[in-house]
C-alpha cells in the first residue's frame, strides 16, 4: 500500500480508460462529452505508456506517448471541427437527434 | 517513500474524481472544467515519477490548447444549456450494457496489472531512477532525433494534415461581403485605372459611376 510500484500506475490507468469507456456508453447530452471521454480513454493509454516506460528504464515508451499526444491533439482538432459543421448543418448535437444513418 | 505514496494517492485521487465528474456532470462546461483538472493532476503524476518532459507537454499541450479548444467549441455552439444527463430524464437501456462493457474492460486490464504482479524489479518504486546523469528531456531529445526521426516527422505530417482538415471542414463562403482580390489588385494598371480629362471652362466633370 505504501510501497507505490508498477501496479499503482497500470490500476490508475486502468480505471481512468474504464470511466472514459462508461462515459461514451452512458452519455446522452451531446457529442462533445464523447469526445471529451475518448481524451480520458488516451489519457489513461499514456499514463500506461508512461508508467511502463519509467519502470522497465527505456525511453522507448516517452517517445510513443509523445506520438499519442500528438494524434490526440490531431484527432480532438477533426472532431471538433466535424461538430461545428454538423451544428451548423442541423441546429443540434444531441446523441439522440443524430439518427440520419438509422444506425 | 512516504511522500510518494501520500502523493500519488493525492493526485490519482483527483484524477478519479475529475474523471468521473467530467462523465456525470450536468452541464457541459463543467465537464471540461473537470477534463482540465484530470489533465493537470495526471501531469503532476508524470512530473512526479521523473517523465517531466512529457508532464510539461501534457499541460502545454491539453490544458493550454486542446481543453480551450473545448471549452471555444462549447460555448460557441451554446450547447452548454442542455442540462439533460444521463441519470435523470426517462429511461435507457444504454447504462447497463454500458456498465457491462466498461466493467469488462476494467476487469481484463486488472488481469493485465495482475500479471505483472510477481516480476518483482519490474514494480517497486525504488527502480525509479531519478538521480541520472542527464535530464529527462535530454534523453528525449537524444532519442527523438537520431533513431525515431521518421516518427516525428511523420507526426508533423498528422498535425498539418490535422489543420488543413479542419480549415476545410468548417470554412463557408459567404456572399455579400467584400473581400479582396489579390489577382485583380496586382493586375490593375494604369491605363484602366486613371482617365485624363479636359475640362472645359465653366462646364465641369461628368463622372460616371
Amino acid at each position: 500500500m505504501i510501497e507505490v510500484g508498477l501496479g499503482h500506475y497500470l490500476s490508475l490507468g486502468a480505471i481512468i480508460f474504464f470511466l472514459g469507456t462508461l462515459g461514451i456508453f452512458l452519455n446522452r447530452k451531446n457529442v462533445i462529452v464523447i469526445l471529451m471521454s475518448i481524451e480520458l480513454i488516451l489519457l489513461a493509454v499514456n499514463i500506461n505508456l508512461i508508467s511502463f516506460s519509467i519502470f522497465s528504464g527505456d525511453i522507448l515508451g516517452q517517445i510513443f506517448t509523445m506520438l499519442t499526444l500528438t494524434v490526440a491533439a490531431a484527432e480532438a482538432a477533426i472532431g471538433l471541427a466535424i461538430i461545428v459543421v454538423y451544428f451548423r448543418n442541423r441546429g443540434s448535437i444531441r446523441v439522440e437527434d443524430i439518427n440520419e444513418m438509422k444506425g | 517513500m512516504y511522500t510518494h505514496a501520500f502523493f500519488f494517492y493525492f493526485f490519482s485521487f483527483i484524477a478519479i474524481f475529475s474523471a468521473l465528474m467530467v462523465i456525470t456532470s450536468r452541464s457541459t462546461i463543467n465537464s471540461v472544467f473537470f477534463l482540465i483538472l484530470d489533465f493537470i493532476s495526471v501531469g503532476c503524476l508524470f512530473i512526479m515519477v521523473g517523465a517531466e518532459f512529457l508532464g510539461m507537454i501534457l499541460l502545454i499541450v491539453y490544458v493550454g490548447a486542446v481543453a480551450v479548444l473545448f471549452l471555444f467549441v462549447v460555448m460557441m455552439l451554446n450547447v452548454a444549456e442542455q442540462k439533460q444527463s444521463w441519470f435523470m430524464g426517462k429511461k435507457s437501456t444504454h447504462i447497463p450494457i454500458g456498465l457491462l462493457f466498461s466493467v469488462l474492460i476494467f476487469l481484463e486490464l486488472l488481469v493485465v496489472v495482475g500479471g505483472w504482479k510477481y516480476k518483482e524489479n519490474l514494480m517497486t518504486s525504488s527502480t525509479l531512477n531519478m538521480d541520472k546523469k542527464i535530464s529527462n528531456t535530454h534523453e528525449i531529445g537524444s532519442v527523438m532525433y537520431t533513431d525515431y526521426v521518421l516518427y516525428f516527422q511523420i507526426s508533423g505530417i498528422i498535425l498539418l494534415l490535422s489543420m488543413i482538415g479542419a480549415i476545410i471542414l468548417t470554412y463557408r463562403k459567404r456572399e455579400n461581403i467584400k473581400r479582396q482580390s489579390y489577382f485583380n489588385q496586382i493586375s490593375r494598371e494604369r491605363s484602366s485605372a486613371v482617365e485624363i480629362k479636359e475640362v472645359s471652362f465653366d462646364k465641369g466633370v461628368k463622372i460616371d459611376d
